[in-house]
């Protein structure tokens, strides 16, 4: 192997990538703009639920209840609803996702033994209701607890049993903190595959393999000259999106850099294998796009734990969700940022991206070998 | 065996049921420079890229630079200079770009590349596109910056795949000055094109015709050995009706049109003087006949129409 003909093919490569606008936007732009779409866009955090109150009791009780629900922070009342059609209007237009309503002899009731409220979710988004369901049947138990406690005379938060709940790692339970580190790595993921996938595709596209095919090189030294300015341009869009990730949303970063660097590298060298060797074999861009996005951002966006837990999935589906590079690098980078999780915890999930390294980087060479 | 730069035998190539190359066989000397005549899909393209080891043959052998072209194309591929029919130099980087990735990749001593792309430049207009982006070329100077990137690390055998196609005049006299400077430094020269008039610069030329060769031999030697029957030359108003009445003659072989003149091909048995007068009788001639010395042009429309007969 030579080295003046790998740096000879990376400086071509870097050329013809700094002069095509495309590559440039794909490689630097779109990083970016991914993160702050995901970053602000998507949340998981249920809060300030758009709410509607119908208050047909109009008494200080009803009052007190209401204020136990907006004060906890959940809900949020956009509007007081003189008629049950109201609110049917503003729950079909998707304007609230939660009602309350409170009967017109909710007070008298109070005083017997039961006082039934009515509560309606929008049941289309399962997610998020179910943890509208669990936070206000939270609130109404701890609004009979206080009634029970001030009729017999005692304060209630000093005699029960309370929970003390810490959130380990992720305190606010912020779930960009829990989002972030895995886009990141699918940003690498799609990027490593995708400009890769492309480079091998065009040279046979535009006729300028035949010329290249001709000469001496070798397919290994091709590959790594190719796969060298791609390399680069990984790690600093890991470093940027790192950076947004802790400047701008705040997550923290308490691993080391060294160990973010070297399971980014292996990662990289990974996905950069895989799309070469997309690129070898489909030969055309578009068919090389379509199967890197197939291959690279498909399975990193929904098998890789990035939005799902692969735990909650079912058997089958863990299984295959082995073969995901993605899933490795979002365990090791959540353990990186978020735990500040050392060599010995991540071990195994390193391991794993080598043996992906080696496969790829192996067929890469090998199926060009025999395309020529 | 050492003095010979390329020997072939009997190499076919098949895509799928076609047969591109039927079965050719030629020595090529060292320091030759050697024509591949024939038109487009005549299986020039597919032999070259064979010798190349960019195609495997269906079967027969072949040796270039002593080595085997289907079991060490890689030992080929360091002692050879290709250019592409297609243009195939990266068209987003620059003329001095292309030069220096290609001088990288035949490992070429960095003082002995900066020379000779010095000398370059200065010998050519592309001394005045050197940072300028290949795509703005103009077709000819693509052509002569992919001679350049073939010869530049001065291999032993050089495969140029019609080099002159969309040249203007001029520049096609530097490029056969070029050829004919590399054939004095030992290089081997193989060369195919369809402008038979650049064939006459060659030492030998093989035509070939539907994948076979038809003819090999130096170019003079060819019209006189192989050419049967006179050529004779005549000026007339209407060319081309004037061939097609001609080819309804006993005695007339051929009948081609260059220009506003016709060639016209007459079998050793026939009379001149009567097929002349039967001509002119039903055309007027601008210039008389004159008997001339055939070209390869009429060599190749005879061998040709032997084919197909």
């Amino acid at each position: 192997m030579s080295f003046t003909r790998v740096i000879a093919v990376a400086r071509k490569e870097t050329l013809q990538i700094l002069r095509d606008p495309r590559f440039l936007f794909l490689a630097f732009a779109f990083p970016v703009v991914l993160i702050f779409l995901f970053g602000y866009a998507i949340t998981l955090d249920v809060r300030e639920i758009p709410t509607v109150i119908l208050d047909r009791s109009n008494s200080t009780h009803s009052r007190q209840l209401i204020r136990s629900f907006v004060n906890s922070g959940y809900f949020s009342e956009i509007a007081r609803a003189n008629s049950e059609k109201e609110i049917t209007e503003l729950i079909d237009r998707g304007e609230a996702a939660f009602a309350l309503i409170i009967p017109f002899d909710f007070a008298e009731q109070l005083q017997r033994d039961r006082a039934p409220v009515l509560t309606i979710a929008d049941g289309s988004d399962a997610n998020t209701s179910q943890s509208i369901v669990a936070y206000s049947r939270r609130i109404l138990t701890d609004y009979n607890l206080k009634r029970v406690g001030s009729a017999i005379g005692i304060d209630v938060s000093k005699m029960r049993v309370t929970a003390q709940t810490r959130f380990w790692y992720n305190q606010e339970l912020d779930s960009r903190h829990f989002l972030v580190p895995g886009l990141i790595a699918l940003i690498m993921t799609t990027l490593g595959a995708l400009l890769t996938s492309l480079t091998v595709a065009r040279e046979w596209e535009r006729g300028t393999m035949e010329l290249l095919i001709s000469t001496p090189i070798k397919p290994v030294e091709l590959a790594l000259g190719k796969l060298l300015p791609f390399y680069v341009i990984g790690m600093f869009d890991l470093f940027l999106s790192s950076a947004v990730a802790v400047i701008i949303f705040d997550v923290p970063f308490r691993g080391s850099l060294v160990l973010l660097t070297i399971s980014s590298s292996l990662f990289l060298a990974a996905v950069l294998s895989m799309g070469y060797m997309i690129s070898v074999v489909t030969r055309s861009q578009q068919l090389a796009y379509q199967v890197s996005m197939l291959a690279s951002f498909l399975p990193g966006l929904l098998l890789s734990g990035f939005l799902f837990p692969i735990s909650s999935m079912p058997k089958a589906i863990q299984i295959i969700s082995l073969a995901v590079p993605g899933r490795y690098l979002i365990d090791i980078l959540r353990g990186i940022f978020l735990r500040g999780a050392g060599l010995d915890i991540l071990l195994p999930n390193l391991l794993a991206l080598a043996g992906f390294t080696a496969l790829f980087a192996i067929l890469a060479v090998l199926t060009f070998r025999r395309s020529v | 065996m050492n003095d010979l730069a390329v020997t072939v035998e009997n190499l076919r190539r098949k895509f799928g049921s076609f047969v591109a190359v039927d079965g050719v066989s030629f020595d090529i000397g060292r320091g030759e420079i050697f024509g591949f005549l024939g038109p487009n899909g005549a299986g020039k393209s597919t032999t070259i890229r064979m010798l190349c080891g960019l195609l495997r043959p269906t079967s027969g052998e072949g040796r270039v630079a002593g080595f085997d072209i289907t079991r060490q194309p890689e030992k080929i591929k360091t002692r050879i200079g290709y250019m592409s029919q297609k243009f195939s130099l990266y068209r987003t980087i620059t003329v001095e770009e292309n030069l220096d990735f290609y001088a990288g990749v035949y490992l070429m001593e960095r003082r002995h590349h900066r020379d000779r792309k010095d000398e370059f430049f200065r010998q050519t207009e592309l001394g005045a596109f050197r940072n300028r982006v290949v795509s703005s070329l103009p077709s000819g100077a693509r052509q002569l910056l992919a001679l350049f990137c073939a010869i530049q690390h001065r291999p032993q055998i050089v495969f140029l795949d019609e080099p002159t196609a969309g040249v203007d005049p001029t520049a096609r006299r530097y490029f056969w000055d070029k050829i004919n400077s590399l054939a004095d430094e030992g290089i081997t020269v193989f060369v195919t094109t369809h402008y038979l008039d650049e064939a006459e610069e060659c030492d030998r030329v093989a035509m070939i015709f539907e994948g076979k060769i038809a003819a090999i031999g130096a170019p003079a030697e060819l019209t006189r050995t192989r050419f049967k029957g006179r050529v004779f030359r005549l000026g007339v108003e209407n060319p081309l009706q004037a061939r097609s009445l001609a080819l309804t003659l006993d005695g007339v072989n051929d009948a081609v049109v260059f220009g506003s003149e016709l060639h016209l091909t007459l079998g050793d048995a026939a009379n001149p003087d009567t097929i002349f007068r039967q001509l002119e009788s039903r055309v007027s001639f601008a210039d008389a006949p004159v008997l001339i010395e055939p070209t390869l042009e009429d060599l190749f429309v005879s061998l040709i129409g032997e084919e197909r007969r």
